[in-house]
């Protein structure tokens, strides 16, 4: 049996324990976020991560550290965007671009001061989780446990500031101290994501899987159970398709994200047409 | 020696450089029903996000059932509707029975069903919210304020998405509450109509209190005559003593 082959390769395990880890993480993640209408922080905060993992590729990390490295100066930089968006002055939107392109150029700054984009930068940009290190799965691990810790108990408060954050303002709900943890587990989840995705296609793992489940009109328990699975499920079908097509892993979980969203989406009007 | 329910203490709040709230100090005690009015832009809505901590204090205290504002804990004492919410997705996957839930600390089954029957929704409690009319959407918010019988309402603008009937049976149970349980309320609207009927206080809010006190004495007021016009101040006096003699 050819998996059955393919599973015996330590690397290949470690990739799919990594990938499935870390697009679980996402995925429970994307549904707070998507529903505040701040979906873009992932791609927001993957631009930090390009600046933040050329600044430790200048500063002369190992490559085996570099994502442990960049980790702080990305939760920095969400608590930042948190920040700015706090401000009456400033619209989420607008504090994630600004974040987001100040990021992307002291990347571009940084990585041309070090002579040029090198091969460990653009393994970060278009991402390999093939490269997975034993680090890296831990990361992903204890960002796993902190996320999975984080909704089950806050929980209540969870889902009162997704509803509504003045409402949960009102009923005592800790919403500011709700937000950081939030913004610094999407931070973190996004660093370790750089490495299935790649910085360009980061912001997939936190929008696509939430989306789709979004359109299943589930409650709010199950829609992030379904947002959990359409994440494992892409995750493992395309690591599994990227092996036998010989395709880059990260655009191939990130077209079985979209090929879910489009067949429930078909499957909705399906199912209207017919009523 | 009675605690007071609300106190404020010389209130000061600002908008970036516009003063929206100037100095208000006020009490409410238990069983007091307070209606708050005022032009548009003119703080109601800011004053109640202060002293729900909604907004942060810039200037002035506020304390909830004798404690600070920083201290206060028993928020399952105060039911809250906002005259809109701030960002409600129409994507949100929440049903009514689980917005009902939030913030409560025991879950009665009954008692949900209860209150969602009085406010007529009794047969969307498994339906999404996101999915509701807007009329629905605040009779959800109407029956989550009230489910943990709560010791203080505030509502702003709280029936404005209401057809009559609702509106009518809304307001006879914020009374009734208020009379037979001691609920204090305080409701802000621009239907002074409404104020004169069933509330026993009153505060007329221009960015500062223009004025505060009972109907007798609003009724008396002649600066209050230059407010609202004779004809006007008239109506609502008029509404507060049938209210009072047919209640």
């Amino acid at each position: 049996m050819v998996f059955a082959e393919i599973l015996k390769f330590e690397f290949v395990q470690r990739a799919l324990v990594t990938g499935l880890l870390i697009g679980f993480s996402c995925s429970l993640l994307g549904v707070f976020l998507v529903l505040r209408r701040l979906s873009l922080i992932g791609d927001g905060l993957a631009h930090v991560t390009f600046g933040s993992v050329a600044a430790v590729i200048l500063l002369g990390f190992s490559p085996l550290y570099v994502t442990l490295a960049a980790l702080p100066l990305v939760v920095l930089s969400s608590l930042a965007i948190l920040h700015l968006t706090r401000s009456r002055r400033i619209h989420g939107d607008a504090a994630i671009g600004i974040v987001s392109s100040v990021g992307i150029a002291l990347g571009v700054i940084m990585a041309s001061v070090s002579g040029g984009y090198n091969a460990d930068l653009l393994s970060y940009l278009f991402g390999n989780i093939l490269t997975a290190t034993q680090a890296e799965l831990f990361l992903s691990l204890f960002i796993f446990c902190a996320v999975i810790l984080f909704v089950v108990f806050f929980y209540p408060g969870l889902f009162a500031l997704t509803f509504d954050e003045e409402l949960a303002k009102s009923i005592g709900v800790k919403t500011n101290l709700i937000n950081i943890i939030l913004m610094a587990l999407t931070a973190a989840a996004v660093v370790s994501a750089m490495k299935i995705a790649g910085i360009m296609l980061v912001s997939a793992l936190l929008i696509l899987p939430p989306v789709t489940a979004l359109q299943l009109s589930f409650n709010f328990k199950k829609t992030l159970v379904a947002s959990a699975l359409f994440a494992v499920f892409s995750v493992a079908g395309g690591m599994l398709f990227s092996f036998f097509l010989n395709m880059p892993s990260g655009a191939t979980i990130v077209i079985f994200n979209a090929l879910f969203l489009f067949v429930v989406l078909f499957a909705k009007k399906v199912i209207q047409v017919r009523r | 020696m009675s605690v007071n329910i609300i106190t404020t203490e010389n209130l000061t709040f600002c908008y970036n450089s516009t003063r929206v709230l100037d100095d208000i100090s006020l009490g409410l005690e238990k069983g007091d029903y307070l209606g708050i009015v005022g032009p548009n832009g003119s703080g109601k809505s800011t004053l109640i996000k202060n002293i729900l901590g909604i907004l942060p204090l810039q200037t002035g205290k506020v304390f909830l059932f004798g404690q600070s504002l920083h201290e206060f804990s028993r928020w399952d004492k105060i039911g809250y509707l906002p005259q809109k919410l701030s960002s409600l997705n129409t994507h949100f996957p929440g049903s009514v029975n689980e917005i009902l839930e939030m913030g409560l600390r025991r879950k009665n089954a009954r008692e949900k069903q209860q209150v969602l029957e009085m406010m007529g929704i009794g047969h969307l409690a498994a339906r999404l919210i996101g999915e509701l009319s807007y009329g629905e959407q605040q009779r959800a918010l109407l029956a989550r304020s009230l489910i943990s019988r709560p010791e203080l309402l505030i509502f702003d603008e709280p029936t404005t998405a209401l057809d009559p009937e609702t509106r009518d049976s809304f307001y006879a149970l914020t009374e009734k509450l208020n009379r037979e349980h001691g609920t204090a309320v305080v409701l802000v609207t621009h239907d002074v109509g409404i104020i004169g009927k069933f509330a026993r206080r009153m505060l007329y809010l221009d960015k500062k209190i223009i004025f505060t006190g009972t109907f007798e004495d609003f009724c008396a007021s002649s600066e209050m005559t230059g407010f609202f016009g004779s004809g006007s101040q008239h109506i609502i006096c008029h509404q507060h003593d049938t209210a009072k003699r047919n209640g």
